[in-house]
């Protein structure tokens, strides 16, 4: 008879090679995870109508990529850049959002332009818990643990502009703006500041993109006589307002601030007399005079040409972005989420072109510089200066060390 | 009184400049029954011109008011010749093949000029109506709608060009028995349509945001301006630029541009319930 029965050592290795394999996936992955790449998703516009900041945006994140890479890349590892052009499509940023997060498992996020992209990837990135960095100057109020943001909001910026036009001529206020979230909550905002410092709205008038004929809204300005128009206006439609505002002669009659002037091209397509002293307020010009900000255009110029001379605010926040959660992933010692909102929520901070950016543990928004200027000339002529600006959006609502499920998007109280 | 002023100059401002964006797609539309789903374009192309003469020291009146229509009117018979021609009477694939070139066209200028807004000063100031104060160039604009409806009429009416023309478009068959080539004229109207389009963009250059993609901003309201014009062309636009030149810029001033917007839809689908051919399918019927 032949001896079937397993004794017990045959039984304990059977089960411990069994066991081994079972758990394969586990260790062998870590043991990959060494010297396999980062991966980096990037979602933003390359093309459409949007193209021409996306693309500048895109080349920012090819840039600081290659920075952190040739420095030896994070945790010894070097990092993958997987780069999505959404086209201007809000149905693309959806499509490729799911992409990124599901299919090629991005360990972070950085990109959307517009605030109605940002809305549209957000559930998808909270859902499949894959952190996100929405880099982009906008209205504020995003509260949410999975969404770090690092362009200014008008808590940083639409209170200096207001404050600027109060003081130096006068305090009846005319507001117009965009017709969609941006301009209503930017309006939203602009009112709160003058009402604040005690000033009057005489009238808040907003255009849908599509409008090209201003002359109705300029002549009920007119008839409401404002010191101050306060402009919140966007895109290519739009700006024919400034160029139908001069060509009435209500540049010399009533001075305008915006808070989106001159993010685009308008220093350099349009004519001096239209553009020059009208306010504005962003957390980054691009002549700033300081090393760390000459070196970003320099350094921008050198790997993509001599004319890359159109860097904005949205170009040094992406830059940010990325550099933020590179030094939580060397802080955390991890690219794991929960670690590096751990590292981003301890009042991280770095040197950046626009001067020393913390990231605000609270709302998840930076602490930042803002700068004051105006168009002279076809150059900004710098005006004041505002050293760490906070992201008081949300007014102390949103807390998200104390209430981490908090997820909404705050707007000013009026 | 001065406010009042100051209205009723932006109303015949406004009513000018729907008269102007419509004039060319009344042409085409209204002669030749092509709905020219370029017709933005056309006009896109002609603030293009007058962008690029301008920065090469072109003379400002020269750019805007001379080289966007000859310029662009030929380009439209490049167009006309090699892909309009061939659809003649199918309305359908018409719509598709001028819809697929003003796609074309707004991806050539993307490429050629950058996704970038564009402009050019106004050449003229600005004057007061008492404390208010009004853009010359509104004048300009008035002076050259007047000049280019007078133009159409006395070229309509009074040449053998346009007897011919209007021959042609009335029965193609009879006119080419007595000796005409209903081709050429078709060829002629289209480019002609076309270049009042250029010359509408290029008038409205210095006042708008020049990008690749400007004309859509205007086309839906020149094909409601010429569908409630009705047939007669020149009678055509100018009535219903009137009509809804006057309810938009009015409305837009006592509420917002959006109910302006749809005021003038509204007032649109309201003449046409009452007036389904446009006013001058039952008013004016023996006008131009």
């Amino acid at each position: 008879m032949t001896k079937t029965k397993l004794s017990r050592r045959d039984a304990l290795r059977l089960g411990g090679l069994a066991a081994g394999g079972l758990a394969m996936p586990f260790y062998a992955r870590n043991a990959f995870a060494d010297t396999a790449p980062i991966k980096l998703g990037s979602l933003l516009d390359g093309t459409g109508a949007l193209g021409l900041e996306g693309k500048r945006m895109i080349q920012t994140t090819e840039y600081a990529v290659e920075l952190l890479n040739k420095s030896g890349g994070l945790l010894g590892r070097q990092i993958k850049l997987i780069s999505y052009d959404t086209q201007s499509n809000m149905q693309l940023y959806t499509q490729y959002a799911q992409e990124l997060a599901l299919k090629e498992k991005v360990d972070v996020i950085q990109g959307g332009i517009t605030s109605a992209s940002r809305e549209a990837i957000r559930p998808i990135f909270d859902r499949s818990k894959t952190l996100y960095f929405y880099n982009t100057q906008y209205e504020g109020g995003v509260c949410d643990r999975n969404v770090f943001c690092t362009g200014s909001t008008p808590a940083q910026t639409v209170n200096h502009i207001v404050d600027y036009a109060m003081k130096n001529w006068g305090k009846k206020v005319y507001i117009i703006a965009a017709d969609y979230n941006y301009g209503h909550i930017t309006a939203s905002w602009m009112q709160k500041f003058t009402k604040d410092s005690g000033g009057s709205v005489l009238g808040t008038d907003f255009f849908p993109l599509d409008v090209t004929n201003f002359s109705s809204a300029i002549s009920r300005i007119q008839q409401a006589a404002p010191e101050v128009v306060l402009s919140a206006l966007v895109g290519a439609n739009h700006s024919g307002f400034y160029r139908q505002w001069d060509a009435a002669g209500m540049k010399s009659k009533i001075p305008v601030a915006s808070s989106v002037f001159g993010l685009g091209d308008e220093l350099t397509t349009m004519d001096t007399s239209t553009t020059d002293g009208i306010i504005t307020c962003y957390g980054w010009y691009n002549n700033l005079d300081t090393p760390a900000s000459k070196a970003f255009v320099d350094g921008m110029q050198a790997k993509f040409g001599k004319d890359v001379t159109d860097l904005s605010e949205l170009d040094t926040a992406t830059f940010e972005g990325v550099m933020l959660w590179a030094e939580a992933v060397k802080k955390a010692g991890s690219v794991e989420r929960d670690a590096v909102i751990k590292a981003l929520e301890s009042g991280l901070s770095i040197e950046s072109p626009t001067g020393k950016v913390t990231m605000d543990p609270a709302t998840h928004h930076t602490i930042r510089n803002t700068y004051l200027a105006r168009p002279k000339n076809r150059t900004w002529e710098h005006l004041e200066h505002f050293p760490d600006s906070f992201p008081a959006d949300t007014g102390g609502r949103c807390d998200l060390i104390k209430s981490p499920t908090t997820n909404k998007q705050f707007t000013p109280e009026i | 009184m001065d406010l009042a002023g100051l209205l009723a100059f932006n109303v015949v401002a406004g009513i000018a400049t729907l008269a102007l964006i419509t004039i060319g797609l009344g042409v085409i539309y209204g002669m030749m029954r092509i709905i020219n789903l370029a017709h933005g374009e056309f006009m896109m192309l002609g603030a293009y011109t007058a962008v690029t003469a301008v920065d090469a020291g072109v003379n400002i009146w020269i750019a805007m008011l001379i080289l966007p229509p000859i310029v662009v009117g030929a380009i439209s018979v490049v167009i006309e010749r090699v892909v309009i021609r061939f659809l003649y009477g199918r309305m359908m694939d018409m719509m598709l093949a001028t819809w697929g070139i003003s796609l074309g066209l707004i991806g050539l200028v993307t490429t050629l000029y950058g996704n970038v807004v564009r402009g050019v000063s106004t050449p003229v100031g600005s004057f007061d109506i008492g404390p208010y104060g009004a853009s010359l160039y509104s004048v300009v604009i008035v002076a050259v709608a007047v000049g280019v409806l007078g133009a159409l009429y006395a070229l309509l009416r009074l040449t053998k060009f346009g007897l011919i023309l209007r021959a042609t478009m009335q029965n193609p068959r009879m006119a080419a028995a007595l000796g005409v080539s209903p081709d050429r004229i078709y060829m002629a109207t289209f480019a002609l349509g076309s270049a009042l389009a250029g010359l509408a963009g290029g008038v409205l250059a210095p006042i708008s945001g020049i990008s690749p993609a400007m004309g859509a901003a205007y086309v839906a309201r020149a094909f409601i301006t010429v569908l409630g014009g009705g047939p007669a062309i020149i009678a055509g636009t100018g009535l219903a630029s009137s009509l809804f030149g006057t309810i938009n810029e009015l409305v837009s001033f006592k509420t917002t541009p959006v109910i302006g917007d749809v005021a003038l839809l509204f007032a649109a689908v309201l003449l046409i319930r009452i007036l389904p051919q446009g006013i001058t399918g039952r008013y004016l019927r023996r006008s131009l």
